[in-house]
């Protein structure tokens, strides 16, 4: 089952940038690029446990705080190892100032 | 067979194997190490008790793409003129293009010779599985490796020692606030450090110092450097100083020989270095890789390098002069950034410190500046209240 769950407020986030948000015990990360297109994926780096909320956003891409993989956050994949996998990514949706996210 | 030939299956050899698929590489591909396990990653074993150590790829990466891999395979020569690897069972390989990826182990003084050492997944199950509870371990270099084993130790419950015989640790790149930082959390954790203590001899348990004191403890690590694997490639004759010298494609003195990763040594910015990095070694493997296959292009990544001792992350970009000016950007929170300018004014080097990955994003993209040799009054990278990505826009 994947519902639409609002997640933030579309001023939450800066252009170019990112936050992170838990919700039913897992956790995501939600950005917003500079072209206030809003996107989310899955919260932890695929390599190792880590919040990419605290990583860098540069265009559409999320660099890893941690070893700087870097993934494209439009799909998901990875552009720069040591991650391998890529990841999961969720439809988003901006509706009356809020970021809807189907999780 | 022939095609390329990759001598080291660590962080630079497995990159380097990859990215040749990735360019569209089609003819054989051989990756050939010494160690019998599967590629893995080393870092993890010095921040961590459970001592797993996590594979670069999964067996079934090498498979589909290809790539040969030959495990618990000692090379004994190179032949130039042959273009053959010879193994130490009589077996020959030979290559159109040879990449040589070995790496560095651990350096060892004299009257050290029986101190553990940490460089290998074996080396490891042997030192952390003498972290316990009470037990006495001495360390031997306030380093990174040093350093890290101390804090896992510690967090084990063990009693820790460093001997350190420089006037403080951390003295290879890392500025001397940060360095003091490190310093203070391990002696609040209960990690013994002594600096300007020199060592004259150590073996398993005893650790005996200049001043005629003997230390004893039920284990001894040496941390105190690498030296690069560079014996095979200087008796093939190709040429070494402080590594394999490479020219900035990572072509050695061979035009059909590439060398990269900790043992080589390359132009940056001037200066022949040599680094032991994890990411310089896949940015190097990567580039190299492309350079064998005829890309031209210039390298320009920064040298980047992170370490984890308790809670807190240490990360530096860029390489410090360390008799030269630092500038601080005092962030708060117990996150500390120190930076460095050229005499040209652009900013050169950063390192940060904090817990967790609280000083990540803002050396990620100090690391961007450095890249790309931004000018910047040093008073205004100091200013906390400024937004550094701006000026990476800018
Ligand atoms: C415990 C530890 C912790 C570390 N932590 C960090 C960290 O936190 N951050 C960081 O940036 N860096 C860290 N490093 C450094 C990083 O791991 C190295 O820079 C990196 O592994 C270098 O990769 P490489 O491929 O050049 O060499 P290596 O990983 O050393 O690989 C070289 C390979 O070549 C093989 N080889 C050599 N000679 C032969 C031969 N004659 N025949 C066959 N095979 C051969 C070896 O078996 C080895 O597997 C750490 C290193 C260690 C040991
Ligand atoms: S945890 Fe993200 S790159 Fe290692």
């Amino acid at each position: 089952m994947t519902n639409w769950i609002d997640a933030c407020s579309s001023d939450d986030i800066d252009a170019e940038d990112v936050i992170r948000f838990d919700h039913g015990g897992r956790t995501f990360a939600i950005y917003r690029n500079d072209a206030n297109a809003y996107f989310c994926t899955d919260g932890l780096c695929t390599h190792e446990d880590v919040h990419l909320a605290d990583g860098l956003v540069v265009e559409n891409t999320i660099e890893c705080p941690k070893h700087a993989s870097i993934f494209d956050f439009t799909t998901g994949e990875v552009e720069t190892p040591p991650a391998c996998e890529n990841l999961h990514t969720y439809p988003t949706v901006v509706r009356d100032g809020r970021v809807m996210v189907q999780i | 067979m022939a095609g390329i030939v990759i001598l080291g299956a660590g962080e630079c050899g497995v990159r380097a194997a990859f990215t040749l698929r990735e360019l569209g590489y089609t003819r054989p591909v051989t990756l050939i190490d010494a160690e019998p396990a599967l590629p893995y990653e080393r870092p993890p074993l010095s921040k961590n008790l459970a001592c797993e150590a996590r594979e670069i790829r999964h067996a079934d990466a090498y498979l589909s793409a290809e790539i040969e891999l030959r495990q618990g395979t000692q090379v004994t020569c190179i032949d130039l003129g042959g273009k053959t690897l010879r193994l130490v069972d009589g077996g020959v390989i030979d290559f159109d293009q040879l990449l040589v990826a070995t790496g560095a182990r651990p350096r060892l003084f004299p009257g050290m010779e029986n101190c553990a050492t940490l460089r290998t997944d074996r080396d490891a199950r042997r030192i952390l599985s003498r972290f316990t509870p009470g037990a006495r371990v001495g360390i031997i270099g306030g380093g990174f490796i040093g350093l890290e084993l101390a804090a896992t130790a510690r967090r084990a419950g063990a009693e820790v020692t460093v001997v350190e015989a420089a006037p403080r640790i951390l003295g290879r790149g890392v500025p001397p606030q940060i360095a003091a930082l490190v310093q203070a959390r391990h002696t609040d954790e209960g990690v013994k450090i002594l600096t300007d203590t020199g060592v004259v001899r150590a073996d398993e348990t005893t650790i005996a110092l200049a001043d005629g004191t003997e230390l004893g403890f039920d284990i001894v690590v040496a941390g105190v450097g690498a030296v690069p694997n560079v014996e095979l490639a200087q008796e093939a004759g190709l040429t070494c100083d402080n590594g394999i010298a490479v020219d900035a494609a990572f072509r050695t003195s061979d035009p059909a020989v590439f060398a990269a990763g900790d043992c080589c040594s390359f132009e940056w910015r001037g200066n022949r270095v040599r680094l032991e990095s994890w990411k310089a070694a896949q940015d190097q493997g990567s580039h190299a890789a492309a350079a064998m296959l005829g890309s031209g292009e210039v390298f320009s990544k920064v040298p980047w390098f992170w370490s984890d001792q308790f809670d807190m992350t240490l990360q530096v970009a860029g390489l410090f002069d360390l008799a030269g000016a630092m500038h601080t950007r005092d962030t708060g929170d117990d996150t500390c950034i120190v930076f460095q300018c050229d005499p040209a004014g652009a900013i050169s080097a950063a390192a940060g410190i904090g817990p967790g990955n609280a000083a990540a994003r803002e050396i990620k993209i100090l690391e961007k500046l450095i890249e790309r040799q931004t000018q910047a009054d040093p008073s205004i990278l100091a200013d906390p209240s400024v937004n550094l990505k701006r000026l990476l826009k800018a």
